[in-house]
């Protein structure tokens, strides 16, 4: 039997999947320009698949993001989460200046919010927010800091694995707690709504909804990019290493917390940016975006597309996000058992994932 | 080269919760010299290139390289002092070809910004293919490391050991699983390597030990128990009592 099915040889297989890759990225791009149909064409893509997948895209760069510490460098965090939050939050920071003297309150500076709770000038750290290149600048520094921080302690003391998971789950577990309370000046339970505008164009227009769109799409191709030099440079087979067997990469010379927290701080603010796109396209952020299932979740798009190789995490963004959206719809109490399901049939049964199905068993 | 350091071990003790692994052991190992390390199994042997590493701490004693005090580094550190490990278990990183196993090893600089701009020069492409010709594994430069047999892990990881071009070299048991031909040339290899650099090596095989033909050091319960050419250990009571009698 097995002698009869011989595997792709891997130049043809990354062949198809470049192939693949670049057709997927085509029909993507489309989509915004067939949701301009007319409603009876066959071809029309409706606003809610537009807006739907405009989400997705925005979940796989955080895939990818995650794929990167996780797949490659072996920091499985579950955490993740918390950087895309945070990117949200930034972004969210610098939608709501925006609205300027157009809240309820009528307030010329101040957000509605904090109107609401007696505040009688804005807070030091939401100064510089009303312009958009600080606003992106914090999207990655503020992530990327904190990646920084927690990254330098737990690399430093050599704490790896489950201790590791469990230390980033308990960040992003902590800010949800933080970002709950009123006094934070960030919105409390509510978070931030109500966007009116991004770089002068109104949010509510499908002219605005399809410029997120492409940024989204743009960015992911960019951080595909970005994740595909990084891992096919010695840098990239240097963090297998460490994975694979940190203390050996020791000894040949290599500062191996340098090489983690490098890592580390880039995918988190890759996760960042994925987190700011992602916000004027739901036209909300609140603290539920920390919540640790959504890391979870996340942790789970790239095991069920293949972690550890980067088309993968996209796949799986994509495909985990595509049922979830059709089954909390047409089936939402199974949605739960469904995600729990088949991240015990991918570890049982697909170690590398989807992307190991579709290279052919042998590979 | 004469203008190496020395290796220094004095008093040296490591004790894990109350076992004594290493026991007041001093060893000195002059630049370019090749010197065996043999005893029984749990007299300290591989605790000793621990300690040297980095990868343990010792309880007590002196470790210095040259004037460089190494208890105070971490193991990366050492590395690139200049000091490299063959380990007594092979381990490889199975998930890299073997010329890339090479390339993680070379000696370049180790920095990530560095890794990530580095190109493969000609120089370096041509300093791993010889270093695989002389570890006989040019045939399997593409092929994973995981796929490679016991022996050819080793040689693997004598071939990374000559990439980092180290001014000492520690080898724990090379030649465990080898055949004889292999051996033999291990043994050769190290004998040509010694001189420029200084060469610790491990080894229970007494035939290996002999083909070295160098000073002998025996370790028994974490220090040493006797030291000299092979004819004098061999015919030493006390080594024979321990260690050859049984
Ligand atoms: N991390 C550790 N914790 C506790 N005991 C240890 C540790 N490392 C080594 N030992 C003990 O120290 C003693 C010396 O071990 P070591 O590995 O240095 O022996 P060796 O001379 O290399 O033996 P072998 O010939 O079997 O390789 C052994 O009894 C071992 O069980
Ligand atoms: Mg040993």
């Amino acid at each position: 039997m097995s002698a009869t099915v011989s595997p792709l040889p891997a130049s043809r297989a990354r062949l198809g999947l470049r192939t693949g890759l670049l057709v997927a990225l085509l029909l993507l791009a489309a989509m915004p320009v067939l949701n301009q149909l007319p409603t009876t064409h066959p071809l029309h893509v409706s606003d809610f698949l537009v807006s739907v997948t405009g989400k997705w895209i925005c979940y796989a760069i955080l895939a990818l993001s995650l794929d990167l510490a996780w797949g490659y460098a072996g920091i499985l965090s579950l955490g993740h989460g918390a950087f895309f939050a945070l990117g949200g939050y930034a972004m969210g920071m610098h939608l709501m200046r925006l609205i300027g003297p157009r809240g309820v309150y009528g307030h010329p500076v101040l957000p509605d919010f904090m109107v609401f709770l007696g505040y009688r000038e804005l807070p030091w750290y939401w100064l510089g927010f009303d312009h958009f290149a600080f606003a992106m600048l914090m999207v990655v520094l503020v992530p990327g800091v904190l990646a920084l921080v927690l990254g330098w302690l737990a690399f430093r003391s050599r704490i790896t694995g489950v201790y590791l998971s469990i230390i980033t789950q308990a960040m992003t577990y902590a800010l949800m707690l933080a970002f709950f309370r009123n006094d934070m000046g960030f919105g409390g339970n509510n978070g931030f709504t109500d966007f009116k505008e991004l770089l002068g164009q109104p949010l509510n227009t499908s002219a605005a909804r399809s410029g997120l769109f492409y940024a989204s799409l743009i960015a992911l191709a960019g951080a595909f990019l970005l994740c595909s030099r990084i891992t096919a440079s010695k840098y990239g087979r240097v963090l297998t290493a460490i994975r694979d067997g940190e203390n050996r990469v020791r000894f040949l010379g290599y500062n191996t917390t340098h090489h983690k927290l490098f890592a580390f701080v880039l995918s988190a603010m890759l996760a960042g940016v994925a987190g700011a796109l992602y916000v004027p396209q739901v036209g909300i952020i609140n603290p539920g975006e920390f919540s640790p299932a959504n890391s979870i979740e996340a942790v789970i798009w790239v095991a069920v597309g293949g972690r550890g190789t980067l088309v993968g995490a996209i796949l799986g963004a994509f495909t985990v996000n595509g049922l979830k959206t059709w089954l909390t719809s047409a089936a939402p109490d199974l949605w739960l058992f469904v995600l729990g399901g088949l991240f015990v049939l991918v570890t049982l049964f697909l170690p590398k994932g989807l992307i190991g199905l579709l290279k052919g068993r042998g590979a | 080269m004469s203008s190496g350091r020395r290796l220094y071990l004095d008093g040296v003790s490591v004790v894990f919760d109350g076992f004594r692994a290493l026991n007041n052991l001093s060893l000195i190992v002059e630049p370019g010299e090749l010197r065996s390390v043999i005893g029984p199994n749990g007299a300290g042997k591989t605790t000793m290139m621990d300690v040297i590493t980095g990868k343990t701490r010792p309880t007590a004693g002196t470790v210095n390289f040259g004037d460089i005090d190494l208890t105070r580094m971490d193991e990366a550190a050492i590395a690139n002092l200049g000091i490299g490990r063959k380990f007594q278990k092979p381990t490889v990183f199975d998930a890299l070809t073997v010329f890339e196993n090479m390339e993680l090893a070379l000696k370049a600089p180790r920095g990530p910004l560095a890794c990530l701009r580095w190109a493969l020069t000609g120089e370096a492409k041509s300093r791993i293919e010889q270093a695989l010709e002389e570890t006989g594994l040019q045939e399997r430069a593409e092929d994973l490391a995981g796929i490679l047999s016991h022996g050819q892990r080793q040689w693997l990881e004598i071939g990374m050991l000559l990439m980092q071009d180290p001014e000492l070299l520690l080898v724990d048991e090379p030649v465990a699983g080898m055949t004889d031909a292999e051996t033999e040339h291990t043994a050769a290899l190290l004998v040509r390597i010694a001189g420029k650099r200084s060469v610790v090596v491990v080894e229970h095989d007494l035939e290996f030990v002999r083909a070295l033909g160098r000073r002998v050091t025996v370790l028994h319960e974490g220090s040493v128990l006797s030291e000299g050419s092979i004819d004098h250990v061999q015919n030493d009571q006390r080594v024979i009592e321990v260690y050859l009698g049984r």
